[in-house]
């Protein structure tokens, strides 16, 4: 039977191929799944420096659109640890706001001043870990207590100047709000703001994926009865995780403080964490907790940085602007979602 | 029998080239009951989300329904061709009323508002017909599982359904409510339905089934009729081979008397237990047996410190322990299985190193918090190879191995701890026969090495075969213990009538 035969050879290699572009199918599947939003993040920075005419890819503009990012990156950085565990932290606009509020008022004590940066630190820190404490020990719902805390904050916010701007231009360390790290001198910097969200995002990245507390994190929020019946401390692990929120929210107040050498406690950080909620979730984080990486928050809030730094260049109105981000965000979540839908979750 | 009701014909389905179900041919008649065995992983539910219409059959195939060919197409196909599913997690809404989700879908509107006094009034004939004892007004979330079911049934009576596919009904109802589901079941068939009834415990095909088909590896490979339906042989047709020493038990149960581990004295917590004392020795296997509900579950919370005790005391190897957290219970070497895997054990999307290494990554860190990834890998390597765990490395998430696989990684977990005592909550169910009988030896040789282990079980030949002592639970009270003597060994019959607190009756 010769035909027969040659019907087999001519259907082996074909099985082979197919073989073959199932294997390369799914290693591009890891590899899509691995680099989340980056594509997204290239394909704008590409299509703003094509339609601004060169102007996107340069070192001052990237160096601005870093320094934008930074404030949001930290916050954000702080936002991935709490959505990890399922929670949401709205507060982190107002303890911003009141941690810059406490390190200008106190830069201004002469004996004092240079305690200005841990005391931001250490107010945001302090409103976090009650925020956690609420909502691990009482059991309140993580929603509703920053809700209460983004109003409650914002009032002490504006207590703390006596709801004026509190203006201080000889604050000290004023160089991490404008000074730059010089990599190469005269021809590479990068702002201090910029290494500084870098550090937090290293550091978060430590923490979530090279610590016992950093899995004890993703088993919260994968599954919270199964972590407290597998021994895992849940309260312990829930204030740590709105400490740092608070933590990180405090030394991006410091950040602002440092650029600004002022704050106002009624609009420093006014809906700041609307746009720290929106990187986590551009970065893949899932939002009932247990999936998602510090990464791909980075990535997330330099989207959003990318987006109004480009659309400022090409000179869309400020009111577009608005439009454009909303449904970029929307479209870059539903394209995450398809992109989702092939892997293996049941 | 007459004409089938339901035929296919060499139906098949795969997925990315995996062949989930291969030209299976399966008839069914009106009038009876149809039961569909199989291990996880064989092919019953995709069988049965084809015959839903979830799913549609690879060309080739043909399904016919009362001798016309079908093509069952999108979610309301299978009840548009009259075919109804209850699946073993209900799909009912539990905030609506009992008329509101029987007409689900299909409300009866009038001028464009619900008419909710004529959906009640429809529902009415079904549920007496059924015997329900609630009304169509009463909403879904203050019924039992019990109750419940009979409203999915109700829901595919109300559609005119003519045949009925039940995936697993009785696993979360007690047995009086499985009782009772049984007789309703043989009502429904002796008005004329088909009634396929998906599941993996033995006893209940004995008693209901008039035919059993089995399947393996997405094949048919045999149907058997009533007078046919043996143990042994549906073993044999499941797993594909002799499952001759399906229980073992090799260890010695009087290695470790006189040396108790686990004493558990009066533990109550003022509502489900209410002052049980038990004692588990090393190297014995003690099994808990009791009804569903008789609070053997709510005991071993009360032991691991999972809920708030009102009264009792233990002592771990003659000492006093006092255990508050489940943290606690692992630090003293007391490990507990949960009944209840996904919701409470595995961490679904975390993969299955991390699922593993859980209990012991403080132990094992570097500097304290540092996770030591080198030792993480070797023992999640050595639970693979020990515990034979089948999946394609262990990074990959737990959530997408099968039951028995998923039930060895959590058991890994806790062999982790090296515990003194471990406590195996239904360690077999949703397991397939062959990782069921892995599982029993794990547990041998576990007490063997001298672990105390107490098994908490509603599969009663289960409890016989692996138990070397069983402590039996009613309502709530330590009912009675059945031994294992050198002349009688333990039976069904003395468990039960300890369990239900009745002499036992000759039916």
């Amino acid at each position: 039977m010769p035909d027969n035969g040659a019907s087999e050879a001519k259907r082996a290699p074909a099985t082979t191929n197919g073989a073959a572009a199932e294997t390369r199918r799914q290693r591009m599947r890891v590899l899509i799944s691995a680099l989340g939003m980056l594509p997204v993040l290239l394909i704008l920075c590409i299509g703003f420096h094509v339609l601004s005419e060169g102007r996107f890819f340069t070192g001052q503009n990237l160096g601005i659109v870093l320094q934008q990012a930074a404030v949001n990156t930290v916050l954000a950085a702080g936002m991935t640890f709490v959505i990890l565990t399922g929670g949401i932290d709205l507060s982190v606009g107002s303890i911003l706001a009141a941690s810059a509020m406490a390190g200008l008022t106190l830069s201004k004590l002469p004996e004092l001043g240079m305690l200005w940066l841990p005391a931001a630190l250490l107010t945001g820190l302090g409103f976090g870990i009650v925020n956690g404490a609420l909502i691990a020990l009482l059991r309140l719902p993580p929603f509703i207590v920053t809700l209460g805390s983004l109003t409650a904050v914002r009032g002490l916010a504006r207590l703390l100047g006596a709801d004026t701007t509190v203006f201080n231009p000889s604050i000290p360390y004023a160089f991490i709000g404008n000074g730059s790290l010089t990599l190469v001198p005269g021809v590479a910097s990068i702002p201090w703001l910029s290494v500084i969200a870098l550090l937090v995002i290293f550091v978060s990245w430590l923490v979530l994926r090279r610590t016992v507390l950093g899995v004890h994190i993703y088993a919260v929020g994968g599954n919270e009865s199964a972590a407290r019946l597998a021994g895992i401390k849940v309260w312990a692990v829930l204030i740590f995780v709105y400490g740092v929120s608070g933590l990180f929210a405090g030394l991006g107040g410091a950040m602002q403080a440092a650029r600004l050498y002022a704050a106002n406690g009624l609009q420093l950080g006014q809906s700041y964490e609307l746009d720290a909620i929106t990187a986590v979730i551009l970065g893949g984080t899932s939002f009932v907790g247990g999936i998602g990486s510090i990464w791909g928050t980075l990535v997330g809030a330099l989207i959003i940085a990318v987006l109004s730094n480009g659309l400022i260049l090409i000179g869309v109105s400020d009111i577009w602007q608005y439009v454009i981000k909303g449904l970029v965000i929307i479209g870059a979540v539903a394209l995450d979602r398809y992109r989702l839908q092939g892997s293996a979750r049941t | 029998m007459n004409d089938p009701i339901l035929e296919m014909r060499g139906v098949s389905k795969s997925f990315f080239g995996i062949k989930a179900l291969r030209a299976v041919d399966l008839t069914v008649y009106a009038g009876e009951i149809h039961a569909l065995m199989g291990e996880n992983g064989a092919g019953k539910s995709t069988l049965m989300k084809i015959l839903s219409g979830a799913y549609r059959p690879d060309p080739g195939g043909e399904i016919r329904i009362e001798g016309s060919p079908v093509r069952i197409e999108g979610p309301l196909g299978g009840r548009a061709a009259g075919i109804s599913i209850i699946y073993q997690e209900l799909s009912l809404a539990p905030n609506l009323s009992v008329a509101e989700n029987i007409y689900l879908g299909r409300e009866i509107s009038r001028a464009g508002l619900l008419a909710r006094g004529e959906m009640r009034e429809g529902v009415g004939p079904i549920l007496r017909r059924l015997g329900a004892d609630f009304l169509p007004s009463t909403l879904v979330a203050h019924l039992s599982m019990g109750q419940r079911q009979l409203v999915e049934i109700a829901r595919a009576l109300h559609a005119r359904s003519k045949i009925l596919i039940m995936d697993e009904p009785t696993t979360s109802l007690s047995a009086a409510e499985s009782e009772r589901l049984f007789a309703l079941i043989r009502q429904l068939r002796s008005e004329g339905l088909a009634i396929i009834y998906i599941s993996h415990r033995m006893d209940e095909v004995y008693a209901l089934g008039d035919r059993v088909t089995v399947l393996r590896d997405g094949r048919l490979v045999g149907s058997l009729d009533k007078q046919d339906i043996r143990a042994d042989t549906i073993v044999r047709l499941m797993v594909g081979r002799d499952v001759s020493s399906f229980y073992k038990k090799d260890h010695d149960p009087e290695a470790g008397r006189g040396h108790p581990v686990l004493a558990a004295i009066d533990m109550a917590d003022g509502q489900r237990v209410k002052g049980c004392s038990l004692t588990v020795h090393a190297s014995e296997v003690v099994g808990l047996a009791g009804l569903i509900g008789a609070g053997r579950t709510e005991l071993a919370h009360l032991i691991i410190g999972a809920a708030p005790k009102t009264s009792g005391r233990l002592e771990l190897e003659g000492r006093p322990v006092e255990i508050r957290t489940p943290g606690e219970a692992l630090e003293a070497g007391i490990a507990y299985l949960t009944e209840d895997r996904k919701a409470l054990g595995l961490f679904l999307d975390m993969s299955c190193l991390d699922n593993i290494n859980l209990a012991v990554l403080g132990r094992d860190a570097k500097l304290g918090w540092v996770l030591d990834r080198d030792k993480a890998r070797e023992r999640a390597d050595r639970a693979f190879a020990g515990l034979s765990i089948r999946a394609a490395n262990v990074g990959v998430p737990a959530g997408g191995l099968s039951g028995g696989n998923q039930q060895k990684v959590l058991l890994s977990r806790l062999l982790a701890i090296a515990p003194k005592v471990l406590i195996l909550d239904e360690p077999t169910r949703g397991v397939d026969v062959g990782a069921k009988s892995e599982i029993y030896s794990i547990i041998d040789n576990l007490a063997k090495a001298g672990t105390a282990i107490l098994v908490i079980s509603s599969d009663l030949p289960e409890i016989i075969g692996i138990c070397d002592r069983v402590v039996v639970m009613r309502s709530g009270h330590i009912a009675g213990e059945v031994r294992r003597t050198e002349t009688a060994p333990l039976n069904q019959e003395d468990i039960m009538s300890l369990a239900t607190g009745m002499e036992h009756l000759d039916a």
